[in-house]
């Protein structure tokens, strides 16, 4: 089992920068994820840790160890790839054994750990049978059963339930929450889907061309993005953007949107011109003690809940109410904010201002 | 794509297509079989015309093939009484043997250069391409387009400069110079067929051999060689294929010690004239090793690629 330490690692294929120097540390028996958009270098980023790409510049550091210019042989490291990789020509059992040959282990503690891990794994009546015709399931538990039967150092999972149907999806994500908790065994997740990323990392990283955007718990990332693109990228359906032009000193408590004063944390940093107001729809509440209005322009029924978007002085805004609260189209509604829960932005870089709501410091990427 | 295309043929179309495709077989097959069978026939049928279609099957020509025979006096062969019987055969003629042709010889230097050639061409353009297809080779592009255009001319057009190359090195009438030449011809048409299947390839394979602990090396002949079998076989076949007819080159640069069987068949040539039968025979034999070879092989080339591990 292992901390994992990412140190300033940069990698370029040619004039092209896939991944911008990073910096992160995932902890012992931790489940890591990096998420973002396809073709961030999230990929590259795990080969990088894997030893399958060397980095153009910094360091993989595993358990103390500098493992940066050390071939994937010597790292000891699990990996599962977007597509499983299982070995064609072999039967489960060989593709399942085929990490322990390599170790020169006795047959008898081959078949032994073999039996282990399918009876695990639940796929002891495969064993003998060919890769070529598994379900996609079936395959990613292969995959798995190859990666985990010999106790690795960490797992590294490429989009390991991109290639499964849906609803097959869900049910392999509990399998492999399942199998981590057995194991506690340190694994770096890669995934575009940032539910997923939600659902099962304790620790997430968010990416996007090449740049770490942030680094944290899902609470922290949900809950003070540190980047319009965080924000945006994550929640479904994602924070509310609202443009107004200001001038905030520090200690800033409330502003000017559309005329009427709003709530918020108060201001750590000040900021002049064109500013972005955020807001969770779930945040955003019908009433009628205020003067901000918008215009209801659709309404999604969502069974307890209701998505109901506005269209407001400062741009379109969607509310996740009560489904017994009523809304309908045309009509024109007060609209609240809970206001301890807004963050600014600059309009012009997209990070978010400092304020009494993120700036406990705990999510520093 | 028009609907028709996709859509099942019809009944009829079907036997069409399979009464062409049993005529264009017929129409190849024909002077092949026309081959082994005056190589089964008696010399006087083998001229006889009208041509037989049922004749008598002989040994004769085979027996021709393999021996050498000289003309004897009635007293000697009365003294000598044929003690089998291809010796029976020959004193049917009133010959005797007097020794083993070179026929003998000749195939096995076509077998040793042929098969040797190709193991080396599969070889060296099997790791040739492994190479191209995964590594950032300096001037990739340029070194491919120059391994292709050495096919661009064609090979006996650089006849006379090997010929003398050949000469002054002391390769002619080598079995290594016949096996260096035919390598160095084939070589660019296995580098390119075999990139073309190593590419194809994913790449995840290998890196999961390196995770699993394996070497470069081991990854490479534990895993990819098993994927590439297919091509590996059809380019061994290829290659097999045209060193073992290979006909000009072997003409000028082999006459004796390393000469292949194509020069030598036409050779034989009878005390009597041309002994068909025995060329018919010769050529017969001369298709078989080519043959077995395929035949070996088809597994691979049917059992087709089996990427069924990844979903692309
Ligand atoms: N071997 C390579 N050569 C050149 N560019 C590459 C290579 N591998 C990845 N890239 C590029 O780097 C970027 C990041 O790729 P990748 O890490 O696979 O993204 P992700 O996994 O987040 O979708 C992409 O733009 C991709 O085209
Ligand atoms: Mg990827």
């Amino acid at each position: 089992m292992a901390k994992i330490q990412i140190k300033n690692l940069r990698k370029e294929f040619g004039d092209f920068t896939a991944v911008e120097a990073s910096s992160f540390t995932i902890e012992d028996g931790e489940f890591f994820m990096l998420l973002g958009p396809s073709g961030c270098g999230k990929t590259t980023t795990l080969r990088m840790i894997a030893g399958l790409e060397l980095p153009t510049s910094g360091e993989v550091v595993i358990d103390g160890e500098d493992v940066s210019q050390m071939p994937a042989s010597q790292r000891d490291i699990a990996f599962v790839f977007q597509m499983f990789a299982l070995y064609p020509h072999l039967n489960v059992r060989k593709n399942i054994s085929y990490p322990l040959h390599s170790q020169g282990m006795s047959r008898v503690e081959i078949e032994r750990k073999v039996a282990d891990v399918s009876a695990t794994l639940e796929i002891e009546d495969l064993l003998e049978k060919p890769v070529s015709g598994l379900s996609g399931g079936d395959r990613q538990r292969v995959a798995l059963g190859r990666a985990i039967v010999r106790n690795p150092k960490c797992f590294l999972m490429d989009e390991p339930l991109g290639a499964l149907d849906a609803e097959f999806r869900e049910h392999m994500s509990d399998e492999l929450l399942r199998l981590h908790n057995k194991m506690k065994a340190t694994t770096v997740y890669v995934t575009h889907d940032q539910l997923e990323a939600m659902q099962m990392g304790d620790k997430i990283v968010v990416m996007n061309h090449g740049v770490i955007e942030q680094f944290g718990t899902p609470q922290q990332i949900y809950n003070t993005p540190k980047t319009m693109f965080v924000a945006d990228f994550i929640g479904s359906p994602p924070m509310n953007f609202l443009n107004f032009q200001a001038k905030l000193k520090i200690g800033t408590t409330k502003i000017k949107l559309g005329n009427q004063t709003v709530d918020v944390p108060e201001l750590y940093q000040e900021t002049s011109g064109n500013t972005v107001f955020g807001v969770r729809p779930e945040h955003v509440r019908f009433t009628d003690n205020t003067g901000y209005r918008g215009i209801v322009t659709a309404t999604e029924y969502l069974g307890t809940n209701q998505l109901v978007t506005l269209d407001t002085a400062n741009g379109e805004i969607k509310a996740r109410i009560s489904s017994s609260q009523k809304a309908t189209v045309g009509e024109t509604v007060g609209l609240g904010f809970e206001s301890q829960k807004i963050t600014l932005f600059d309009g012009k870089s997209g990070s978010a201002l400092r304020s009494a709501l993120n700036n406990d410091g705990a999510n520093n990427g | 794509m028009s609907k028709s295309s996709i859509s099942e043929p019809t009944r009829g179309f079907k036997w069409i297509a399979a009464i062409l495709v049993a005529f264009y077989s017929l129409v190849t097959i024909m002077p092949l079989l026309w081959i082994v069978a005056t190589g089964f026939k008696s010399s006087a049928d083998s001229i006889a015309y009208p041509p037989k279609i049922t004749f008598q099957p002989s040994l004769e020509g085979y027996v021709n093939l393999f021996t050498t025979q000289t003309r004897q006096t009635k007293e000697f062969m009365a003294a000598n009484p044929p003690k089998n019987w291809y010796e029976e055969i020959v004193h049917s003629k009133g010959m005797v043997i007097a020794g083993p042709s070179r026929f003998g010889e000749r195939f096995l230097n076509s077998t040793i250069i042929g098969f040797g050639s190709t193991f080396l061409s599969v070889l060296l353009g099997t790791m040739a391409a492994y190479a191209f297809s995964r590594f950032r080779v300096p001037l990739k592009d340029d070194l491919l387009f120059f391994i292709l255009s050495t096919r661009m001319m064609p090979p006996i057009a650089v006849a006379i400069p090997i010929f003398l190359m050949f000469r002054a090195v002391g390769l002619s009438d080598t079995h290594a110079g016949m096996i260096l030449l035919y390598t160095a011809v084939n070589l660019s048409l296995s580098v390119w067929l075999l990139k073309g299947f190593i590419d194809e390839i994913p790449r995840e394979y290998e890196e999961a051999a390196l995770i699993d602990g394996y070497t470069r090396f081991q990854a490479f002949y534990k895993v990819v060689l098993p994927q590439a079998a297919t091509g590996i076989a059809s380019t061994a076949i290829f290659c097999l294929i045209f060193a073992w007819n290979e006909y000009a080159f072997a003409v000028l640069l082999t006459s004796g010690t390393a000469q292949t069987a194509p020069p030598f068949i036409p050779t034989i040539i009878g005390v009597a004239g041309q002994d068909w039968p025995a060329m018919a025979a010769g050529a017969t034999i001369f298709l078989l090793p080519v043959m077995v070879f395929t035949i070996l092989l088809r597994r691979h080339l049917l059992r087709g690629i089996t990427f069924g591990a990844v979903r692309k």
